[in-house]
């Protein structure tokens, strides 16, 4: 065989080989995203009766709560930051930490000193890499994140929201995720959870619906009821967009797949060419070479009778 | 016989649901039980078994961990971070975290397993 084919051979080989493994990834993902989804559809009967409970508070007193007060002269504000534990899903990362930039950027502008915390590897790699301070990283389970993960961001963020600004407190808390639209369509979202604006999330679905929500009796109070419940309330919109990132993450990954199987597809035949071309041309050279030797060797012959 | 819905949420499933006649739950200031037509309300539960008598004549005890309780319109909703219907629970398991938690003098921990016990056998009875 000559060298030039062998060259094309070997590449074909590997190419099949990267091939067989995006091909692979981009079916586990494609299986992935069917169960992130159900995730996603599995808590919302849970985020919707705490949307409905949240609402009959806010409506039937008049109380105040720390996480539902706007600070006066906000000067720090967090940022929750959320990308995925691995890479190979296309945009997916980098577009939740671009989204999360031009948050940064804006929230700078009003003035704004900004904190970051980042859930993910990928972002935590991002701002490592650029000796970017964070305040807070959590890493391992972005593909398939649970209530307990949720939680266990939460605790701490709000916290951070309940400690006044001068000891290192935050006045507000922004999250950056990326919003699972469709198969196809994955967008980066920011949200602002902290203060919680109770008419923002509250108030639209409730009166789209016509609905007149009743005086609750409140037990133990009216401002224990709330204070058990923001927090929850807080947690599972953590939790709804961690889903939502690790449906994406899925989606994401498996298009990303999806083109490096075709693409090396495409680069198998375009080799497969080249081999063929390089094997033809070996041979139409073996060829001449024979037919040249042949007539030398003719020649001599005919020289010496 | 008056009816009344009964949602029993977890944060990441719905445990059950169904009609019902009475739901005992255990709130911050006491064991509360509502009945249909019961005036609206909204409070917060603290770690303990749920009993649900459904129309049916049957019970369904659950084991809750913190959350909340909510009625109104005759419609009932039990929010839990982790809900635990009676069959689910593993005894053996919840017994051997019993004794890890008293072990490591973990209160909370105790609470859980003791009221997953609860629950178990009340809801095999």
């Amino acid at each position: 065989m000559g060298a030039q084919l062998r060259v094309y051979k070997r590449r074909i080989k590997t190419v099949t080989a990267t091939k067989k493994i995006t091909k692979a990834m981009e079916m586990i993902s494609a299986s992935r995203i069917v169960k992130a989804q159900r995730q996603v559809a599995a808590s919302s009967p849970y985020a919707d009766e705490l949307t409905r409970a949240v609402a009959a508070v806010a409506t039937g007193s008049n109380t105040n709560h720390p996480l539902t007060t706007e600070a006066e002269n906000p000067t720090r504000a967090a940022v929750l930051l959320v990308t995925s534990d691995r890479g190979l899903a296309g945009g997916y990362s980098s577009n939740a930490i671009k989204a999360a930039d031009r948050l940064t950027e804006r929230l700078r502008a009003e003035g704004k000193e900004v904190v970051h915390y980042i859930i993910g590897r990928k972002g935590v790699a991002y701002y490592g890499f650029r000796e970017r301070p964070i305040a807070g990283s959590w890493t391992g389970f972005t593909d398939k994140p649970v209530y307990a993960d949720a939680k266990s961001v939460a605790d701490p963020l709000i916290d951070q929201v309940l400690k006044d600004t001068a000891d290192g407190g935050v006045d507000e808390l922004h999250i950056v995720f990326t919003e699972f639209v469709s198969m196809l369509t994955q967008a980066p979202v920011e949200r602002r959870l902290l203060p919680l604006s109770l008419d923002d999330a509250t108030g639209g679905e409730a009166r789209k619906e016509g609905e007149i929500l009743p005086l609750y009796d409140f037990e133990p109070s009216a401002e224990g009821v709330l204070d058990a419940l923001l927090p929850r309330y807080v947690e599972s919109r953590i939790f709804n967009a961690l889903l939502q990132g690790a449906a994406s993450e899925h989606a994401a990954r498996r298009r990303a797949m999806k083109s490096a199987t075709d693409n090396a597809e495409e680069l198998i035949k375009t080799l497969t060419r080249l081999a063929n071309q390089a094997r033809q041309a070996e041979i139409t050279q073996e060829i001449s070479e024979i037919v040249g030797g042949s007539s030398a060797l003719a020649d001599a012959s005919a020289g010496s009778d | 016989m008056a009816e009344l819905h009964v949602e029993l949420v977890a944060a990441d499933r719905r445990v059950w649901s169904g009609e019902a006649t009475l739901v005992v739950a255990r709130t911050e200031s006491g064991d509360i039980g509502v009945m249909p037509n019961h005036e609206p309300l909204l409070g917060v539960l603290q770690s303990g078994p749920v009993t649900i008598r459904t129309s049916e004549g049957g019970t369904v005890v659950a084991a809750v961990h913190g959350g909340f309780i909510s009625f109104a319109d005759n419609k009932l909703s039990v929010l839990a971070e982790i809900a635990e219907l009676a069959e689910e629970i593993d005894v053996q398991r919840a017994e051997r975290a019993l004794e890890r938690a008293k072990a490591d003098a973990d209160a909370a921990g105790e609470r859980r397993a003791e009221v997953r016990l609860i629950a178990a056998t009340s809801g095999s009875r």
